[in-house]
């Protein structure tokens, strides 16, 4: 029997890493992997790196166990499962030392023994598979699920739990069902045979998932627009956001269709460019229906000119942009923080944007629900800046809740009722000194009726070329644009005032800056944190960048675009804001975060392998 | 542009329509067009058919995007919401108004730079959604805000006011609008109001995406001598087809027509076209055949005019989607939230 070569126990507390083809069916066999973790009780993260490719080329899927519940990458790697032949070297570099890998030893590869810090398992899956089961594709697809049994028996993951979740997936298909429990059985045999199981890193049950779920941000986000009363989704099909529209449709199909006349009460429409998807939405909105559209940067790019239009127009909408790696097309399946200034201040002309900035899954939802309000209240259109980790990734976050006494908040719409008693109704008047003036809805009172341009207008709706009254409108605008700072979410903190330090980072840095945070702290350095989460910029804001000497500013893009905002948009010092970029297109590891703070601080630097990253 | 102010009362005398308003309560403000503009009397008959349908002004929602065309949805139905967006981006606007509201009656107004150029993927893009609105083109070759340049839709050999020769082919929508499915094709001029009025009256009740191309030639910039959308060449070469009158639902058909030679045609809410077709061997009901002969007349430089092609049994967006008979953006939240009982059902899936 093999013997690992680092008996250093470690439990509940590792990186598991497969790296296999894509299109060869080993979502379902990671999928299983996490979700089983999950349901033993133990906090587990997982995230998809996938090419922009139907198959045959590489996709790695990493599995961080972490008891402490740490949601962000280690950077390391404990556990690799080299599935992919393309990738062998690559994966074998990446195995920090003490680690493990896996591979398949139908086909012995020799060169792998080449390290000698770590421990190999050769494992024959392909002729295991090849001897078991018949038809190519079977073969293929069971290989993951043979090693997700191998895991199972080398880090003592309940098997039952396992069994129960092929169960669900696969129901009435029984012959699916037999040769997957079988494959799974055949893998954890094969491993308790050969191997020293379990390894000195392993899972034991714990009760720290019990009001969690597993739920991705695309999903969460879908959710929140049903709630918040969505009735229009108008989207063009681009990854990662395509899965929002998905699953809002599918939400659509079960909770809003009328049981009585089977007739829809929503309407999805996919446009033929991202230009004609926020055009439908802003006619909607304008209309009176909530609507919103799901996009990432290119399509961004694409609705500048509409977006512009709803600005000065001040129609509501709701647009998700779930970021991706660009410029450009970029590379479509990772993940980048890298549309923060495209968002603030997208379109020609002065415009400035409010910005909502999920941190996870779970805020994907509340925030969403939100934005409409938000959307609607201030007549503009509201941008929800989640990203591909978060919204294509299962993310552990407490169990969605939801309140029935919301009802949404449609802002200043006047009713018929409103609109008769009115001597004579200006669309863009303040009558209330917030920036917001009243708007009317198509086919309710001729006395309401208005004329809506992108051209220059006054308070009045009528147009103009006047260079008062086209200021005056303006100035409003911006003033709306004050009032917006107090209505959006406000940060949120670990530590305000207490040291001289400070972090601020934003959407999915925040799991990495956590760790980082209780990292630096075991080596004596302390920080206060600020998790922005909304654009403008709300007094906090400037209170938090006020009270600290020295700031460091972690984001994932290369042009420090979240610290050009706020030297841009606050009275903070530039001199004292110090960036930690990260943007290699794989989510921020904790690793990153205290290698930047150690290296700005001139502490020496530990650096963890983190090869995968690409690390500038 | 004219400088007289309208009165402000109206005449007692003036005739009324069925709910007692007067054309006069369905015009807008000033156009600012330049005197004799051919998109002035498309205002004008389409003030003259809204009002002769007795639509209530608020009923309508008027929609465009930017150009001398999509300046006039300002000029008629002040009573009813308008949206002047942006270059091209009209039928995407009118598609979300018509998903959140399919109540009430949208007028696209639009021209040929407009619809043909930069909005040509969305023209067709709603053709295809077909959405239930009336789409105008008031089309004259010609781009008037940017003084002068050729449309998409000018002629071969058709010459600019500084004599330059258009050497590209023309895009007409009529053609285009036949190929890419639009259930009810019409063309007219702007100078026959006895044509477009009953056409603009169809088209409104038309369940469906409605197109209308209106010849209508800008007296500015494409006015003269050489032009093939001129007041002068398009008289001479236009020739009506087939003529439509709008009848209302209760309405019993009054006018006799000889039998063979008129089709009524029943809308979705029961009023009716009566086709009479001004030459024997066109079907209106028949795309392939109102296709080639439009080709071959266009090919002689001819412009046929009239209700061209019509199919009433299309299904319009609504239809196609399944969507429920409220409007939804009149559902109440009760409706359309799932409730907290229901997400705590949804999350066992995540669990």
């Amino acid at each position: 029997m093999l013997q690992p070569a680092d008996s250093q126990e470690r439990v509940n507390d590792f990186v598991i890493k497969l790296a296999n083809v894509n299109g060869t069916g080993s979502a379902s066999a990671n999928t299983l992997l996490v979700k089983s973790i999950f349901r033993m009780g133990v906090p587990v993260m997982g995230k998809n790196y996938f090419p922009s490719n139907i198959q045959g080329l590489p996709t790695w899927y990493e599995i961080r166990v972490s008891r402490d519940g740490y949601v962000a990458r280690s950077g390391r790697v404990d556990i690799m499962v080299a599935m992919n032949a393309e990738t062998y070297a690559k994966d074998l570099k990446e195995v920090s030392p003490g680690g493990y890998l896996i591979y398949d030893s139908t086909w012995p590869r020799p060169a792998l023994l080449k390290r000698d810090d770590i421990t190999i398992f050769g494992m024959p899956f392909a002729r295991m598979c090849n001897e078991t089961f018949q038809g190519v594709r079977a073969r293929i697809l069971l290989k993951n699920i043979m090693y997700a049994g191998a895991l199972a028996a080398l880090l003592d993951i309940d098997l039952d739990i396992m069994r129960t979740m092929l169960g669900e997936t696969y129901g009435r298909k029984r012959d699916l069902l037999d040769s997957n429990v079988r494959a799974l059985e055949m893998g954890y045999a094969y491993a308790k045979e050969h191997f020293a199981c379990p390894l000195p890193l392993r899972i034991a049950p714990m009760n720290k998932t019990a009001d969690y779920i597993m739920i991705d941000g695309n999903t969460a986000a879908a959710l929140g627009c049903l709630y918040a009363g969505a009735t229009v989704g108008v989207w063009y099909p681009i990854t990662p956001s395509t899965s929002l529209m998905d699953a809002f449709k599918a939400l659509c199909q079960k909770w809003r269709v009328d049981p009585v006349t089977g007739k829809r009460n929503y309407v999805i429409i996919q446009a033929e460019d991202e230009l004609a998807a926020l055009g439908a939405v802003l006619g909607a909105s304008w209309n009176g229906a909530r609507a919103f559209t799901p996009t990432s940067g290119p399509g961004i790019s694409l609705m500048n000119e509409l977006i512009g239009l709803a600005y000065y127009a001040e129609i509501p909408a709701v647009i998700f942009d779930v970021q991706r790696v660009g410029p450009s097309t970029g590379m479509p399946t990772r993940t980048q923080q890298c549309d923060i200034l495209l968002a603030a201040y997208a379109s020609h002309g002065d415009t400035r944007h409010v910005l909502l900035f999920p941190n996870s899954p779970e805020e994907c939802f509340y925030l969403s629900v939100q934005a409409f309000d938000l959307a609607e209240r201030l007549q503009t259109p509201v941008f929800v800046m989640s990203d591909l980790d978060i919204g294509m990734n299962d993310w552990m976050c407490p169990v969605l809740k939801w309140d029935d006494s919301y009802r949404p908040d449609r802002g200043k719409v006047l009713s018929k009722e409103e609109i008769e008693r009115l001597d004579k109704f200006y669309r863009f008047l303040d009558k209330d000194g917030d920036g917001i003036p009243y708007r009317t809805l198509p086919g309710v009172h001729p006395k309401g009726a208005y004329f809506t341009r992108g051209s220059g207008h006054s308070q009045f709706g009528t147009y103009t070329e006047d260079s008062t009254e086209y200021q005056i409108v303006l100035d409003r605008l911006k003033r709306k644009f004050d009032t917006a700072k107090k209505l959006v979410p406000s940060a949120v903190f670990e530590g305000r005032n207490e040291h001289d330090l400070g972090i601020v980072s934003i959407g999915s840095c925040d799991g990495a800056v956590r760790e980082a945070l209780d990292l630096l702290k075991r080596r004596g350095i302390r920080a206060d944190y600020m998790r922005v989460r909304a654009f403008p910029f709300g007094e906090e804001v400037e209170e938090f960048l006020a009270a600290h000497s020295l700031v460091f500013v972690v984001e994932q893009n290369r042009d420090a675009q979240l610290r050009s905002l706020l030297t841009l948009e606050t009275s903070v010092d530039k001199a004292k804001l110090r960036s930690i970029l990260h943007y290699s297109g794989l989510p921020i590891p904790s690793s990153v975060v205290v290698d930047g703070v150690l290296a700005g601080l001139g502490e020496p630097v530990e650096r963890f392998a983190d090869v995968s990253a690409g690390r500038a | 542009m004219s400088f007289i102010p309208k009165p402000k009362v109206a005449h007692p005398s003036l005739p009324k329509n069925e709910l007692g308003l007067t054309r006069r309560d369905y015009e807008g403000v000033m156009s600012t067009l330049c005197a004799g503009c051919g998109h002035d009397s498309v205002t004008a008959a389409i003030i003259e058919a809204v009002w002769g349908l007795s639509i209530r002004p608020e009923q309508v929602v008027k929609l465009s995007g930017i150009g001398c065309s999509s300046k006039t949805t300002a000029y008629f139905v002040s009573g009813g919401h308008g949206f002047n967006s942006v270059h091209g981006r009209m039928p995407s606007i009118a598609t979300g108004a018509i998903a959140a509201n399919k109540d009430l009656y949208y007028i696209g107004v639009s021209g040929d730079g407009d619809t043909l150029s930069i909005g040509f993927g969305q023209f067709a893009h709603a053709i295809r959604r077909n959405i239930n609105m009336l789409y105008i083109i008031e089309n004259n070759g010609v781009y008037g805000l940017t003084k002068g340049q050729f449309s998409a839709s000018a002629d071969i050999g058709s010459k600019t006011k500084r004599g330059e020769e258009n050497l590209q082919p023309p895009i007409d929508p009529v053609v285009a609008g036949l190929t890419l499915g639009a259930g009810f094709v019409a063309r007219s001029f702007s100078g026959d109001k006895q044509q477009l009025v009953p056409l603009i009256q169809a088209g409104l009740k038309y369940k469906g995406f409605a197109l209308i191309d209106v010849l209508s030639p800008c007296v500015t910039f494409n006015d003269h001598e050489g032009s093939t959308k001129s007041y002068r060449f398009v008289r001479e070469h236009y020739d009506e087809v087939v003529h439509a009158d709008f009848v209302p639902p209760a309405q019993e058909i009054t006018i006799q027509y000889s039998p063979g030679e008129a089709i009524p045609v029943t809308m979705h809410d029961g009023s009716r076209i009566v086709l009479r077709k001004l030459d024997e061997r066109y079907d209106p009901t028949r795309r392939g055949k109102a296709y080639n002969y439009l080709r071959d007349r266009l090919a002689k430089g001819e412009y046929v005019t009239g209700l061209i092609y019509i199919d009433e049994k299309g299904r319009d967006f609504h239809e196609v989607n399944g969507t429920t008979d409220t409007p939804i953006n009149q559902l109440p939240y009760e409706v359309l939230t799932p409730g907290a009982a229901a997400l705590e059902q949804i999350m066992s899936r995540y669990r």
